[in-house]
């Protein structure tokens, strides 16, 4: 399939309801908040969402475009995550338990893993195959009521693949053949999610011309990516509030 | 009540356990205050994907802050030369591999070398389990800096754990606030106490069987 270079909008109403839909999510990294914003102004519902950590923006980072996943909870059926970061934050800054609520209410799953086996999934997903045994979490929570199986004298737990319905990518730079390079700690996730999703939907900073790419660079092959949609100059997620967001992060975390 | 170690302290002591051409990755918490210390050509990993990476940004250098390097704790860092990035399915292979020490923090540590490292949540609705289960399965050494004591007074070397699992029998060095105790197959050994501490002292506080080492001695900091 060619690549549809198109808005985030439009690329966003391929989700339909009870998809599963994928990402990474690091703060401020490698997170694409561009398609969060687009997929929360959707009435999509029922979905079940595969993401690296769900973290709530702190105070005062939302209005500067934190990709605070937060947003998509109304759209939510189910988080599978290693990392839920429940405790979220109101917009007076006083902290607000509203994911633990909708989890004891029953409105929300969750699914707990590690990062580890959050990434064999995925790979298992791409590589098509039923599952797989995993030495990670014997005797703790993630293993309850997985089968369990001993190999060569080791115990191990079954694990099955993830195959998202989409995957939403954030990447620095790509061709106009969806070839994508990443920056840095951004890279992360995306690239294992975007192998293993049937479709994914990229959001980029730049979109340049076949060939103005170093092939040896490329991380994510084209053949992957379905809609490429450049974050707009001065959008909210783009990279002007993105320099303003790190320098109330590093006054936050990095102290 | 005695002085114990703070956090810093702990953290450094820490670091002694690192050498030259050590591959490291760093919890949250205490673990990564071992940064700012590390002796030269020791290598730290970040589960996100990235090694070799060079000092925190801080709020005097900002400007230099880079929004794509960031490391596992989303603290962002400055490059380094030889440093390299790599996707989180490497990462975890690399985590995997037994070529890395990992420093973690601990909420409870047992007898047999079993640890807790995350409870369920503030309202014990899910886990934040994160990278640590893979971590503390799959290090060459792993190292747990913690209080001797939790908040309550309790000890936290405990017989068996009353919190969550995180690895069973993965733990090789606990050093906390008053000592540093090697996990053996004869069990928890007492290698070295703080200044002002004594033996007696140090199991007062300790729940779970504790040997003491023929050459324990005071903690070189």
């Amino acid at each position: 399939m060619t690549v549809k270079i198109c808005s985030a909008a439009e690329a966003i109403s391929v989700v339909k309801d009870n998809d599963h839909v994928a990402s990474h999510m690091w703060g401020l990294c490698g997170t694409p908040g561009h398609l969060y914003r687009a997929l929360a102004a959707t009435n999509v519902k029922n979905l079940t969402l595969y993401i690296e950590n769900f973290l709530p923006g702190p105070p005062g980072t939302v209005e500067w475009g934190f990709p605070d996943p937060t947003m998509l909870l109304s759209h939510l059926k189910k988080i599978v995550t290693p990392y839920l970061g429940g405790r979220a934050y109101s917009r007076t800054g006083m902290q607000a338990d509203f994911l633990g609520d909708l989890i004891k209410s029953g409105k929300l799953e969750t699914e707990a893993t590690t990062h580890g086996v959050f990434m064999e999934r995925l790979h298992a997903g791409a590589m098509g195959l039923g599952g797989f045994y995993s030495p990670i979490g014997i005797g703790t929570i993630i293993a309850t009521g997985k089968e369990t199986r001993v190999i060569d004298g080791k115990e191990y737990i079954f694990e099955t693949p993830i195959r998202p319905d989409v995957g939403l990518i954030k990447a620095a730079k790509a061709d106009k053949l969806g070839n994508l390079v990443y920056h840095g700690s951004a890279r992360a996730a995306n690239p294992v999610i975007a192998m293993a999703s049937k479709m994914n939907i990229v959001e980029v900073d730049e979109i340049v011309e076949p060939g103005e790419l170093d092939p040896e660079c490329i991380v994510t092959p084209g053949i992957y990516v379905d809609y490429l949609v450049k974050i707009p100059e001065g959008d909210i997620a783009g990279a002007k509030n993105l320099k303003e967001l790190v320098k109330l992060a590093v006054a936050l975390v990095n102290k | 009540m005695k002085e114990r170690l703070d956090e810093l302290v702990m953290a450094m002591r820490a670091v002694r356990e690192l050498k030259h051409g050590d591959y490291c990755n760093l919890g949250l918490g205490i673990p990564q205050m071992c940064a700012a210390n590390l002796p030269e050509g020791v290598h730290v990993q970040a589960e996100n994907g990235v090694i070799g990476y060079g000092p925190l940004v801080t709020t005097d250098n900002v400007e230099q802050a880079d929004p794509g390097l960031i490391d596992a704790g989303a603290k962002f860092y400055t490059p380094a030369p030889g440093m390299s990035f790599f996707d989180m399915l490497t990462s975890f292979a690399m985590i995997r591999s037994g070529r890395l020490i990992s420093i973690l923090g601990g909420l409870q540590v047992s007898e047999t070398g079993d640890l807790a490292i995350h409870s369920l949540s503030y309202n014990d609705e899910y886990p934040q389990i994160g990278g640590s289960m893979d971590l503390a399965w799959g290090a060459k050494r792993v190292i747990v800096t913690m209080t001797h004591t939790n908040k309550e007074g309790k000890p936290k070397l405990v017989k068996s754990l009353t919190y969550p699992l995180t690895a069973a029998k993965c733990v090789n060095l606990i050093i906390t606030d008053v000592a540093v105790i090697e996990v053996t197959d004869h069990g928890l050994i007492l290698k070295e106490f703080a200044p002002g501490w004594s033996v007696d002292e140090i199991r007062s506080l300790t729940e779970a069987r504790l040997s003491v080492s023929d050459d324990v001695k005071v903690m070189e900091l």
